[in-house]
Formats: C-alpha cells, sequence, structure tokens
C-alpha cells in the first residue's frame, strides 16, 4: 500500500493536469462506485499544455501506468481483505464442532472463487475511480471505494460460510433436550398443537429416539441375526417393526429448521447441553455453541447406577461389567452373551429379572450359564407381595437362570481369567462377566446452572402438577419429579409415564395448563408365562390384598397378544392403538398349577384407599384400574371391586 | 367358595367362577364427560378436532402434517351431503404429501389412511384411548398405517 502512495505521489503531478477536465465531468456527472467505467478519461480533450503526437504517447504511457498501478492497489487490497476473511473463519470454525471440518473446506473453496471473481470487476471498478481522481483527494476516495467494495463482500462472505456450513439453529422455539421417550412424545405434541411449530431435540446419544423396553424384552428373541443392526423385532403376531420411534424421514435437518415454512422436529445428536441460563433463555453445549429458546424441556432421564465395589475394583473388572440402558448396551451384552459361558446379573427388579430371562431362554441353546443375584427375598421383591415374589422367582428359574436370592455382593476381584464376586454371607460366584442392574440415577446435571429444584426424596428436577420447573422450563420421564394430585409427590421410571409425561409437557409448553392427571401404567414380561400390568404406586411394603382365579391356558401373555391382533404392549399405550382383530375362541384346554396364582388382581393400600393395582395375567382391563386408583375411595371390601374385572372370562 | 388367607400384611383370596357372578356391589364415582383434565377423544367437547388424539397416531405431527390438519378439517366441517366433496383439493395435497414420504407413508395405506380419516370423523362419538383398554382402538385402518408405516 505504501509503495503504491509512494507512486502514486509521483504520478500525481502528471495526473493531475490531464484529467482535470475529466474530474470536472465526473463530478457533474455523479460519483458513484458503479462497476461500469462510466469514465474512462481517456477521450481526452485536454486543454493542457500538452499537445501533440509525444504527448499524446505520454499521456497513454500515464495512463497506462495510472491504470496498472491502480490495478495492482485494488488486487492488494482485496488480497489483504481475504486474508481478513480466511482469518475470521478460521475462528469461526475453531468455534463449531470438530467433525464437520471436512464440510468447513467445501463451502469455503467456493467462497474463495467467488471472492476472486468478485476481485476482478472490483478492481476494475477501482481502478478507473482511482484514475479519474489525481491523489492525494482521490486516494482516500479511492481507498473508501475499494474497502467498501471489499467490506460488504467480507461481510457477505461471512455470512454465505456460516449459512452455507451445517448451521445449527442459534435460536429454537421449541427446545428439548435429551432425545428419548419423553422427548419425542413431546415434540409429537407440540407439533400437533402449534401448527408449523420448530422443535430442536439436542441428545448426547447418537442415535435418533427408541423406545427402550425392546432392548431387554423383544429384541432379545428375534431370530434374526442380525437384529443388533436392524434393531427390529417380530412380535408375536408377526408384525414387525423398529425400536426407532420413526425413520430419519421424519425429522427435518438441523439446517433447515429455520427456513422450513411448516416447522418440523429437528434433531442434534451427539451433543450435551451443559450449561444453562434461565434469565437469558439460552443453552450452552459441550462445544460452546449457543442455542436460544422460548420453551425449554428437560428429559435427560438417567444414567445406570454401578454397584460401588465394582468401580473400586479396578479396570479388569470394569471392563467386564456392563450397565444396560442404550442400544449400544445391547449390542455389546449381546457380543457378550455369544462370546462368554458365564453372565451374572446383579439386581432383582425389573430390568435385572427380565434381562435374566432373556438371556436365560439363550442358555438353553449355547450353554450360557445365567446366573441372577440379589439382596431381596424373590424376584420383584420390592414390587410383589412376597407369595408372589417367591412365585415368580421359580418361574424365572424355569426359564434357566440360576438365582442367588438374599446376595449382598461384598467384593468383585479379577482371577484366573475369571471375576469372583464374594458375597457377605460367604459365598462366591465365580463368572465371566456381569451385568449392574441396579438402578437409574437421574440426570440433575444442569440444576446447578439452572438455579433448578432437585428432590432429596426421589432424585430428579422437582416440579408442579404441570411438569413446571420453572418459567418457561418443564421436565418430562426420568428425571422428573412431579406432584401427582392423586398419589402425592412421585418420580417414576417406566416407559409409559415417559409417554403420558411428555405429551402433557407438550401440551403445556403450547398453552394447556393441565395437570398430571392420565394414571400411566407399566407392564413386565418374564418369560411366555408370567406377564403382568401394573398402574399406580405398586410397592411391596404397602399392605395388599390379591384376588385370585385358576388360569387356563389362555392367559398367557403370548395367548393376549394374539388374541387382540396387537403387538408389543410397548406400542399399545402410546401413540399407536392397535387394531382389535376378532381372534376365533379356541377351546382352552385348563391347565392345572400347582401354585394358585395363575391370574388375578392385587390392589395396595394406602390407608384403606387403592393406590397401585397389578394385573396379574389379566389383560385388557387396565382402564378399570385406571378408574379405580382415579376415583381415590375407600372400599369396604375389595372383593367386590374384583368383580369388576371379570377375572375369570379372558 | 371363595378362600381367604392372611400371610403378614398381606391378603390373599381365591374365588371361583361362581363367587364372582353376583354384580359387584363396589361403587364408582360418576364420570364427568366435559373433565378438563381428562384424555380427550378425537373431537373434544367444543366440537373441534383434538390433533394431539393418540388415534391419530401422528399423523398430524409429521412432514405432512399441515396437510393433513387442512385435509381432515375441511372434512370434519364440511356440510355438504356428501361429506368431503368439496375437501378434494386438499385431499390430493395431502395425497402429494404423504407419497414423498413413502418410508413413513407405505403407498398401500394411502387409500385407507384417506378412507379412514372419513370413517373416524364420522363416528359421532368420541374415541377415547386414554380409557379404553390399552389395545382397543377407535380406528383400525389409520393405526394399521401408523403401525405398519413403521414396520
Amino acid at each position: 500500500m505504501l509503495t503504491c502512495r509512494a507512486v502514486w505521489k509521483k504520478l500525481a503531478p502528471l495526473a493531475r493536469a490531464s484529467s482535470t477536465v475529466c474530474r470536472q465531468n465526473v463530478r457533474r456527472a455523479g460519483w458513484n462506485n458503479a462497476r461500469t467505467p462510466l469514465c474512462v478519461p481517456v477521450a481526452h480533450m485536454s486543454t493542457g499544455p500538452v499537445g501533440g503526437g509525444g504527448d499524446n504517447l505520454k499521456y497513454a504511457l500515464l495512463v497506462g501506468a495510472a491504470f496498472v498501478g491502480g490495478l495492482t492497489y485494488a488486487v492488494i487490497t482485496v488480497k489483504g481483505d481475504q486474508e481478513r476473511h480466511r482469518e475470521r473463519m478460521a475462528a469461526i470454525a475453531s468455534r463449531k464442532q470438530k467433525s464437520a471440518s471436512q464440510i468447513h473446506t467445501e463451502p469455503l473453496a467456493p467462497l474463495e472463487t467467488k471472492l476472486e471473481a468478485a476481485a476482478a470487476p472490483d478492481a476494475e471498478a477501482a481502478a478507473p475511480s482511482e484514475t479519474a481522481e489525481p491523489p492525494p483527494v482521490d486516494e482516500p476516495l479511492a481507498e473508501a471505494s475499494a474497502e467498501e467494495a471489499a467490506a460488504p463482500l467480507t461481510d457477505a462472505g461471512v455470512e454465505e460460510a456460516a449459512d452455507s456450513k451445517p448451521s445449527l439453529p442459534s435460536h429454537a422455539p421449541y427446545l428439548l433436550i435429551g432425545g428419548g421417550t419423553a422427548s419425542f412424545a413431546a415434540a409429537r405434541s407440540i407439533r400437533a398443537r402449534d401448527p408449523g411449530a420448530k422443535v430442536l431435540i439436542v441428545t448426547d446419544e447418537p442415535d435418533l429416539p427408541y423406545m427402550r423396553p425392546p432392548l431387554s424384552k423383544e429384541l432379545w428373541f428375534s431370530d434374526d441375526p442380525s437384529v443388533t443392526e436392524t434393531l427390529r423385532f417380530k412380535q408375536w403376531n408377526g408384525k414387525e417393526r423398529s425400536i426407532y420411534f420413526q425413520p430419519p424421514s421424519f425429522y427435518i435437518d438441523t439446517e433447515e429448521l429455520r427456513s422450513a415454512e411448516n416447522g418440523g422436529v429437528a434433531v442434534l445428536t451427539g451433543r450435551k447441553v451443559v450449561h444453562m441460563d434461565v434469565r437469558g433463555n439460552k443453552v450452552k453445549l459441550d462445544d460452546d455453541m449457543e442455542i436460544s429458546y422460548d420453551k425449554c424441556l428437560i428429559a435427560t432421564g438417567g444414567v445406570p447406577r454401578n454397584l460401588q465395589v465394582i468401580e473400586r475394583a479396578g479396570e479388569e473388572v470394569m471392563k467386564r461389567t456392563t450397565v444396560f440402558r442404550k442400544i449400544d448396551d445391547f449390542k455389546s451384552l449381546d457380543k457378550v452373551s455369544r462370546n462368554t459361558q458365564s453372565i451374572t446379573i446383579i439386581g432383582g427388579g425389573f430390568l435385572g429379572s427380565e434381562l435374566a430371562c432373556a438371556l436365560g431362554r439363550r442358555s438353553t441353546e449355547s450353554g450360557l450359564e445365567v446366573i441372577q443375584m440379589f439382596p431381596e427375598k424373590g424376584n420383584m421383591g420390592k414390587v410383589l407381595p412376597e407369595y408372589l415374589s417367591n412365585w415368580t422367582t421359580e418361574k424365572v428359574k424355569k426359564e434357566g437362570v440360576k438365582v442367588i436370592r438374599e446376595a449382598v455382593v461384598k467384593s468383585v476381584s479379577y482371577k484366573d481369567d475369571k471375576l469372583e464376586i464374594k458375597l457377605k454371607d460367604g459365598r462366591v460366584v465365580r463368572t465371566d462377566h456381569i451385568v449392574a442392574a441396579v438402578g437409574l440415577e437421574p440426570n440433575v446435571d444442569l440444576a446447578k446452572s439452572a438455579g433448578l429444584e432437585v428432590d432429596s426424596d426421589f432424585g430428579g428436577y422437582r416440579v408442579n402438577a404441570e411438569l413446571q420447573a420453572r418459567s418457561n422450563i418443564w421436565v418430562a420421564g426420568d428425571a422428573a419429579c412431579f406432584y401427582d394430585i392423586r398419589l402425592g409427590r412421585r418420580r417414576v421410571e417406566h416407559h409409559d409415564h415417559a409417554v403420558v409425561s411428555g405429551r402433557l409437557a407438550g401440551e403445556n409448553m403450547t398453552g394447556a395448563n393441565k395437570p398430571y392427571w392420565h394414571q400411566s401404567m407399566f407392564w413386565s414380561d418374564l418369560g411366555p408365562d408370567v406377564g403382568y400390568e401394573a398402574i399406580g404406586i405398586v410397592d411391596s411394603s404397602l399392605p395388599t390384598v390379591g384376588v385370585f382365579a385358576k388360569a387356563t391356558a389362555k392367559d398367557t401373555p403370548k395367548a393376549a397378544t394374539e388374541e387382540s391382533g396387537t403387538g408389543i404392549r410397548s406400542e399399545s399405550e402410546t401413540e399407536e392403538t392397535a387394531t382389535s382383530a376378532v381372534a376365533p375362541a379356541a377351546p382352552a384346554p385348563v391347565v392345572e398349577h400347582r401354585d394358585e396364582y395363575g391370574k388375578g388382581v392385587i390392589f395396595y393400600l394406602r390407608e384403606k384407599v387403592v393406590v397401585g393395582i397389578i394385573l396379574w395375567n389379566v389383560f385388557n382391563r387396565m382402564p378399570i384400574a385406571r378408574k379405580i386408583i382415579k376415583d381415590g375411595e375407600e372400599h369396604a371390601d375389595l372383593n367386590e371391586v374384583a368383580k369388576l374385572f371379570n377375572i375369570h372370562e379372558d | 367358595m371363595s378362600s381367604v388367607r392372611q400371610e403378614g400384611k398381606d391378603k390373599i383370596i381365591f374365588v371361583t367362577k361362581e363367587d364372582h357372578e353376583t354384580p359387584s356391589s363396589a361403587e364408582l364415582v360418576e364420570e364427568d364427560p366435559n373433565d378438563p383434565y381428562e384424555e380427550q377423544g378425537l373431537i373434544l367437547p367444543s366440537g373441534e378436532i383434538n390433533w394431539n388424539c393418540p388415534c391419530l397416531g401422528g399423523m398430524a405431527s409429521g412432514p405432512c402434517g399441515t396437510e393433513f390438519k387442512d385435509a381432515f378439517s375441511c372434512f370434519h366441517y364440511s356440510k355438504e351431503e356428501v361429506k368431503g366433496s368439496d375437501c378434494l383439493e386438499q385431499f390430493r395435497t395431502m395425497q402429494e404429501c404423504l407419497q414423498r414420504y413413502p418410508e413413513l407413508y407405505p403407498k398401500e395405506d394411502d387409500a385407507q389412511s384417506s378412507q379412514a380419516s372419513e370413517e373416524s370423523a364420522g363416528s359421532a362419538e368420541p374415541s377415547d384411548p386414554a380409557a379404553g383398554s390399552e389395545k382397543d382402538s377407535s380406528d383400525p385402518t389409520l393405526s394399521n398405517t401408523e403401525s405398519s408405516a413403521e414396520s
């Protein structure tokens, strides 16, 4: 630039004289930065002292030199700006995610060509403008014009770059943190109620929203060897479906969310929200990206707990331990079950028992040893009354599982290529792999930065009956400790609750203001012979009243689904209600059960009011159960209430 | 005859079929059809369509949600003698949209879904997916669309 100035200064006196007239002409015509070389002042009636052919030649040379000088100046200016632009893009790029580095190069390339293409006409525009005006007056103007030309270019360039990269929306009207069942149900609800809603789901899992129950049930019973890839399963009635709620085409790309005319649901995978600014209505992701919102749902679910003794036991033990919640856990456990001889499941609740039964079934084909151990007296010891828990344990054993009751783990070590589990009462179990199914720790990482209340009794974010934590923030699913008008404050970790609460949160985010009222249910199948559905507070420490009838072969989960033509019960209570096909009534042989608990209803009482009900091998009666809990009445004779269920019929 | 056993805090009753033949004396609270807290069926008490009804299977929330809502609303409020005959344009637009997402809306169910929307709108009594047993459906074909759409 300095050299240019120097050159200009030298040429100035010469140029000034010859271009005085042209300058006057240009001023009259009006100055503009137009690209049309409106005044190439070579047509020159120069009235100066110069005249004649030789002078014309000199003049031509002068103009030529000036032109070249101007061109050089313009090119150098633009190149300098390009340099600045590149640096700015690099700064922006470093803020974005590392995985997009490939994509960065692509948009930068067309941008560069654009810049170069723009540089040429710009240079031309700058040149005549510079030659037309003698410096120094022209200099600032020329520089200004070049910079002006370059500046909008730079800004435009930056904007274009920002748009053409996989740019994440910096604002989402509806932001859902977490990409599980509750989040998906909320997204659906919002889209149904707010036409054209733009919903952004941010999840730290790599997968689109999917349902979890099949991961510990149906997927294990699939005949398809590629099930770990397809994640599809055939239900009892032959209908097949994927565990994903919707295929990828249901969602729109995150980049399109801003401009989508009818809105849509976009899912941002592999990103974690690490900070929440409630006052500013925005969140920050783990790559420093910020997203502002109008309404936000926290549906972060939880993280499986592990036993402290295992965590302290060292790497060799941890390498051989699985906690189970996600798709990846399913894939890895499936692989392990094919490559080891012995698996031990620690935990006797829903997940532990279901996995034990699923693996137990595999054990009959492969000779895999399946052990299940837990501190309670029987399977589902915290849920079922003792007599039923014992009965269930016998059923689990029949599925091929070695059940070790009243087992408290004292230490785990890795010895002689096996894991050695020492129990407090002295028993020792040697196994190849451990699955820890000992509960879920609700994810309340955002509580601190967002200033949200965490419940000390149940864990999770504390929300009101409308699932609201603070003004624009709702919480649903496993992470929500909510006020249930009927049953009191609680936190529920079941699939249907995630659907119901997610749906409710979505409704309330779109202005409904409805409290949690529709009671969610849950179910469990422990093999083909034992299945039950439940609703409300089902805690074995409560007094119970069980009313049983003798079961026939028709009263099994398998028969129930065959008859009603539905798929799995994961579907029924959610968005899809299934067909009620009429199955031919086959005569049912009466199967004599040695133990009596074939089918029945169990009522859980709290101060004489029914707060929970289990339908034991009795299906399609959930509405009646729901009604009884909703009423919240004291019933003198629960046998009379049991009559409402017609347990002797199908 | 029924037998009763007590195991600690838990009571166990065994009943035969005959024991349960007499009608129940248990009293249930009467339902309020306009209870705002309850899950609504397809048609709200105000007469509007409940787009969040599980029976619609998510048709109103997917990529063709807007087109579906237009077509179905038009049908619902249609006063023509042949209900919906003035809504062919909306249905055609919806059909075009559905065809763009064959994965979500498989071809053979397109005819079913439009027919089903007419059926479910036609049925006067609101479906009650919440109260209905989980295996009930007010609209078999629509739900078929959804479930097989995902298969």
